[in-house]
């Protein structure tokens, strides 16, 4: 379903502050398959996922969606076939528009925007019908700015938005990060439950182990820009958070190790 | 009574600039200065147009094709270019001045006895009175012909603002208004955000040339000066209007900048026929818009010192 081949990006090439953000990534996610990207800061994750995105277009290596090669493809031509959502809560909806406009943009993911009244009250009643299913009582405040809403109610709006029109994949970077905890797990589960309802394909990078353990069924590690562990299908029904972390401890020390040595070597020789 | 009817003609006429830069300050959120530019290259096209023997309603029309042509170039210095909002603004008024100095060959163009879009009402009234050049109005003398500029503006005014309130509110005037909101969003639903602005600056400076081709007709001559400080001028009027209204919904938004472009004229004509120098107008506008800008800040910090020092007492 999405095939990523050989992808690389570095930041600020040929500088100091050079980031080799992706190294010769493969990655191939399989449809209806719910993948967990974890990873220690700065390991690239993210960028992974904007790669797919379209954010910006990597180095080297090839972009593949339902056969399609989609790396030359710009961010908004992506939309057409991906839903996001993002860690900031406040980044996937148009705050001074009301709930409504914001929702009927959704409405129209990827397709064109005619010149035909955007909200009557058919359209309402067919978006308060399917914003019941959030239980937050917002099927009332259509009208109202999405500013005024919460940073949790946000993102379940912006959740449902990204899977409004079916996506082909969906994409979630970090996005229950900046919660609190009690609207994180809300969003966690609701997550959940569309991907389960809708049989998405989706794509997530999170910083809680416990999501990474409950939620997906597949777990891809990262680290410094490259892919060091992937459990699938029965070794990931099988893991827990304790060898999660057993897994990060071991990657880290043998980068130590790889500098200590590295550093010896250069004091013998140099 | 002459005064009255004149500033609200005016002020009519330029609410079409303040609906325009609705869009572009507004909606896409883009300091777009080429509005000083694009309302007098709408006058002196249409001047020059009707001195040709154009009928006022196309050259009117050519006024507002100009004005989206010179507002998409705007938007494409900025999209395609990368050339800062500002800077690619003021290229391209730059640039129209001299291409205005083109068109009309020389630096002015008088418009005397030539036809106008009032004519059809003007030809009503007189008729209506009987060949009278002038009519009794609640006991004032009032000028057929001022009185034909009103109702035409009016009219013009009342069609405009009712379109664009249509337009903003279709899927494509809902993308459009959110590219200014929240770009990350935009391009997220797959929204295009660079055709939106070059759009949205064509559509902004298409109502701007169209509000200069209506000024030329009224004042009766077309000047390559007379978009100096024009901006600032619509800005001022749509901060009046925001605070006079209020901006909660696309129905206000689009009231307000007429409402206040009206009374922010209506307000220079008194402030003019108390004395003030015509030579220190743009200067006053300059500290009007100054003051509206800073003061919800002054207000703030204010308000919050004197809430900590009632919290000491």
């Amino acid at each position: 379903m999405l095939k990523i081949q050989d992808v690389s990006k570095t930041f600020f090439p040929h500088t100091v502050n050079e980031v080799q953000a992706l190294q010769n990534i493969d990655l191939t996610i399989d449809e209806g398959s719910f993948t967990c990207i974890i990873g220690t800061n700065g390991s690239g994750k993210s960028t992974l996922l904007n790669a797919v995105a379209g954010t910006f277009i990597p180095d080297s290596g090839t972009i593949h969606i339902d056969g399609l090669e989609i790396s030359s493809w710009t961010e908004y031509q992506r939309a057409r076939l991906i839903g996001r959502v993002f860690q900031n809560p406040f980044a996937g909806t148009a705050a001074e528009m009301t709930i409504a406009e914001n929702i009927v943009l959704a409405m129209k993911r990827g397709k064109m925007h005619p010149l035909t009244i955007a909200l009557n009250k058919k359209v309402k009643s067919e978006i308060s019908d399917r914003i019941r299913m959030l239980k937050m009582g917002l099927e009332d405040r259509l009208d109202n700015p999405i500013g005024t809403l919460s940073g949790g109610q946000r993102q379940a709006l912006t959740l449902l938005m990204a899977t409004w029109l079916r996506p082909r994949l969906l994409l979630l970077d970090e996005h229950t990060a900046a919660l609190d905890p009690k609207s994180a797990a809300k969003i966690a589960e609701l997550t959940s439950e569309i991907i389960k309802e809708e049989k998405l394909t989706a794509l997530m990078v999170t910083h809680s182990m416990q999501q990474a353990v409950d939620m997906p069924d597949r777990i891809v590690m990262m680290h410094r820009g490259k892919i060091v562990e992937d459990y699938q299908k029965e070794h990931k029904k099988r893991v827990r958070i304790a060898d999660l972390l057993d897994t990060f401890d071991r990657v880290q020390k043998r980068e130590l190790f790889d500098e200590s040595v590295a550093k010896l070597l250069i004091r013998e020789y140099i | 009574m002459n005064l009255i009817i004149g500033a609200f003609t005016i002020g009519l006429i330029l609410s079409l600039l303040s609906l325009g830069m609705l869009i572009s300050f507004r909606m896409i959120r883009f300091t777009d200065i080429t509005v000083d530019g694009s309302i007098t290259l709408g006058a002196s096209l249409t001047a020059v147009l009707i001195m040709a023997g154009w009928s006022p309603w196309l050259a009117t029309l050519a006024a507002f094709m100009a004005g989206m042509i010179a507002g998409s170039i705007t938007g494409i210095l900025y999209t395609r270019f990368k050339i800062q909002e500002i800077l690619a603004g003021i290229l391209m008024m730059t640039a129209l001045y001299s291409i205005n100095l083109r068109i009309m060959g020389k630096s002015n163009i008088p418009l005397l006895d030539t036809k106008t879009v009032s004519q059809i009402p003007e030809q009503l009234l007189l008729s209506a009175s009987g060949g009278e050049s002038k009519m009794l109005i609640a006991g004032w003398q009032v000028s057929l012909i001022d009185l034909s500029v009103l109702i035409s503006s009016t009219f013009l005014c009342l069609v405009i603002g009712w379109l664009l309130y249509h337009f903003l509110l279709t899927h494509y005037g809902t993308a459009l208004r959110a590219t200014g909101n929240n770009v990350q969003m935009v391009r997220a639903q797959g929204i295009n955000n660079n055709k939106m602005i070059i759009f949205g600056l064509a559509l902004s400076n298409g109502l701007v040339a169209l509000s200069g081709a209506l000024l030329a007709q009224y004042q009766g001559f077309a000047d390559v000066q007379m978009g100096i400080g024009m901006m600032v001028w619509g800005l001022a009027s749509i901060i009046i209007g925001e605070a006079l209204v209020g901006k909660t919904n696309i129905w206000t938004t689009i009231t307000g900048a007429v409402l206040g472009t009206i009374l922010f004229r209506l307000l220079i004509a008194i402030a003019l026929r108390w004395g003030l120098n015509p030579n220190d107008l743009k200067l006053v506008t300059a500290l009007f818009v100054f003051a509206a800008l800073v003061a919800p800040q002054l207000f703030k910090s204010f308000h919050k010192k004197f809430t900590k020092s009632s919290n000491h007492a």
